[in-house]
């Protein structure tokens, strides 16, 4: 297989120890601290280790995990890009680390760069004016909510439901449940699209935003958009734009034309910042004139003299997140959109959109919707999804989102984003085609060749073992 | 395949059953249920003392593939929860009907849950 070379390959009989048991050095304390004596002790038994002996067994369970930096990985509705690391050298520039409470005027390129990341984002998205401060997709979502929120009560109009279709991100529920407001949810169409008829009965004078991502989260375009929102717009409601799938539209499509009011960025997703692990991010939020003066405080401006500064809007709803928000994530994001300019963004959603489509075109899986963008949901039958994406972890990459959304049985969400070359989706089609052709017990048994080998899901749920003491009581 | 659907029992379309006996009744989910779930990892029911609401949420089951609401069949005051569930909620696997069962029902209605779906109805659906 192509990406075996850095790979970890999986041994029955050694695994990497702890360094509590690589080493146990006994050291005597001899202290007269100002502790009493029965909080402290004599003696502390810890490894005693050389550097390179840290660093190998470091390194060694990194390799034991899985990366976009190990070989492709294609989970679909995540976006799992490759990170450029010129965006990295940008961030760790010292201009950029000030403190957050110096004086405008000796912090004008940092004021600056806010102002123009306010101004892209809200060009590439149609929108009129952008906070950078939610610290994460899901706060960006939760920032916009209560957004339409203030905007409602400002105008007292007492409304009370959340329109959301069954197929969106688990945070879109949430973000409408925290901010007080009911679940209505839309049961997808015939052609996984939303249907009109359904939320034609859904939308009402209750009716306080529809929450939609487009494309939707199996790649298709809502062609229906223009209609959606007069309907919603009609009855009053918001429509809040869920910026997860934005990769497919970069540059080509904007939400604000399409009739959204509100919207959030994944900005490491769409632009450059690492992803997962618990952030940081940033959520941008974009919205309409008509919503601007709600937006967190504070926000950038540029003065007649050509100065930048901080205002606070007049309506805002406060702060969602301390002084600019996770600030070097936004250089990065920053540094990616100057660096790609108008030409690469446009070549970005491109590749996005085309990766999807060759990969798909390359795969034996059935994909029952389309025609599809930047990600599609295949399916693998009567065999279990996952089992194959177990499978396929065997073949040296990163299986995709599976059984998710439930519309397409047995999914296998997948979107490869627009990093991976024809090579790398070569490799990922091989490996999707070997798995779904496997036979029963190869894939009922898989993965055999990674780190940790088919896990008891059952056990692990059952039994969480949480901390290293755990261990000790499994002895 | 085929799954048990004990004639003694009314259903739910949500997959819940009931037993039919006396006032006081047992709810639980089905062997169709407990197939789709995969394996149950996690229960969570109400107290002994609380008020269930037939069709409205009682709990939630947590299975590795999902995690579902459970529905009441019927209106009434938790007399019983399985308390073996919140140890070995692979009972609801291992005999959905018997050891599974999640709630003892104190029934407003004993009889209201003869609206429900009759064993025969239920297989029906689960056809």
């Amino acid at each position: 297989m192509i990406h075996d070379q850095a790979r970890y390959t999986h041994d029955e009989t050694k695994r990497e120890p702890l360094l509590s048991e690589k080493d146990q050095t006994t050291v005597e304390i001899d202290d007269d601290g100002p502790l009493p004596a029965d909080l402290t002790r004599d003696s502390v038994t810890l490894p005693s280790l050389s550097e390179p002996e840290i660093a190998r067994h470091y390194t060694r369970l990194s390799q034991m995990n899985w990366s976009i930096e190990s070989g492709p990985y294609p989970l679909g509705s995540c976006t799992m890009k490759y990170n450029p690391k010129f965006t990295e050298d940008v961030a760790a520039d010292p201009n950029a680390a000030i403190h957050p409470d110096r004086a405008a005027e000796t912090a004008q390129g940092n004021l600056e760069l806010r102002y123009r990341l306010q101004e892209c984002l809200g060009t590439i998205g149609g929108m009129d004016a952008v906070t950078l401060q939610p610290p994460a997709g899901a706060a960006g979502e939760f920032t916009g909510i209560l957004i339409a929120k203030a905007y409602h009560e400002h105008h007292n109009n007492d409304r009370s439901e959340v329109i959301i279709p069954a197929s969106a991100h688990g945070t879109n529920f949430a973000t409408a449940s925290m901010a007080g407001y009911d679940v209505v949810e839309l049961p997808p169409g015939e052609d996984g699209r939303v249907d009109l008829e359904a939320l034609e009965a859904a939308v009402s004078a209750d009716t306080a935003a529809l929450m939609l991502t487009n494309p939707n989260t199996i790649g298709l375009f809502e062609r229906d958009i223009v209609e959606i929102a007069e309907m919603v717009h009609d009855a009053g409601g918001l429509l809040y734009y869920d910026g997860a799938n934005l990769n497919a539209l970069l540059g080509r499509a904007r939400p604000g034309d399409m009739g959204f009011d509100i919207m959030h960025y994944n900005v490491h997703k769409t632009f450059a910042t690492p992803h997962g692990g618990g952030g940081p991010g940033a959520g941008p939020v974009g919205v309409v004139s008509e919503l601007e003066s709600y937006l967190p405080t504070p926000q950038v401006k540029q003065t007649d003299s050509g100065a930048y500064e901080e205002f606070e809007p007049e309506r805002s709803i406060g702060k969602v997140h301390g002084f600019t928000g996770n600030w070097l994530v936004l250089i990065k994001t920053y540094a990616y959109i100057a660096r790609l300019g108008d030409e690469g963004l446009l070549d970005a959603s491109a590749k996005a959109v085309l990766n999807a489509n060759y990969l798909a075109s390359q795969i034996d899986l059935e994909i029952p919707y389309g025609p599809f963008h930047h990600e599609f949901a295949a399916t693998s039958g009567d065999r279990d999804a996952a089992d194959v994406a177990k499978r396929m972890l065997d073949f040296g990459v990163h299986p995709p989102t599976t059984k998710w959304p439930e519309m397409v049985p047995e999914a296998m969400l997948t979107e490869p984003t627009e990093i991976e070359t024809k090579r790398s989706l070569d490799s990922l089609a091989e490996a999707f085609n070997r798995a779904y052709s496997d036979t029963d017990e190869a894939i009922e048994s898989a993965p055999s060749r990674t780190a940790a080998t088919r896990i008891d899901q059952a056990s692990a749920a059952r039994n969480p073992r949480l901390s290293w003491h755990a261990l000790d009581s499994d002895e | 395949m085929s799954f048990d659907v004990p004639e003694d029992k009314r259903y739910l379309e949500s997959h819940e059953w009931t037993s039919t006996d006396d006032e006081t009744v047992r709810v639980g989910i089905t062997d169709f249920a407990q197939d789709e779930l995969g394996d149950v990892v996690f229960v969570e029911l109400p107290s002994v003392g609380d008020t269930v609401t037939a069709g409205e949420t009682f709990g939630v089951v947590e299975s590795i593939k999902a995690v579902s609401d459970l529905y009441s069949p019927v209106t009434g005051e938790v007399v019983a929860v399985n308390e073996a569930l919140f140890d070995e909620p692979e009972l609801v696997n291992d005999d959905p009907f018997g050891d599974g069962w999640m709630l003892e029902v104190d029934a407003d209605d004993p009889t209201g849950h003869d609206a429900l779906l009759s064993p025969d109805a239920y297989a029906a659906q689960i056809e």
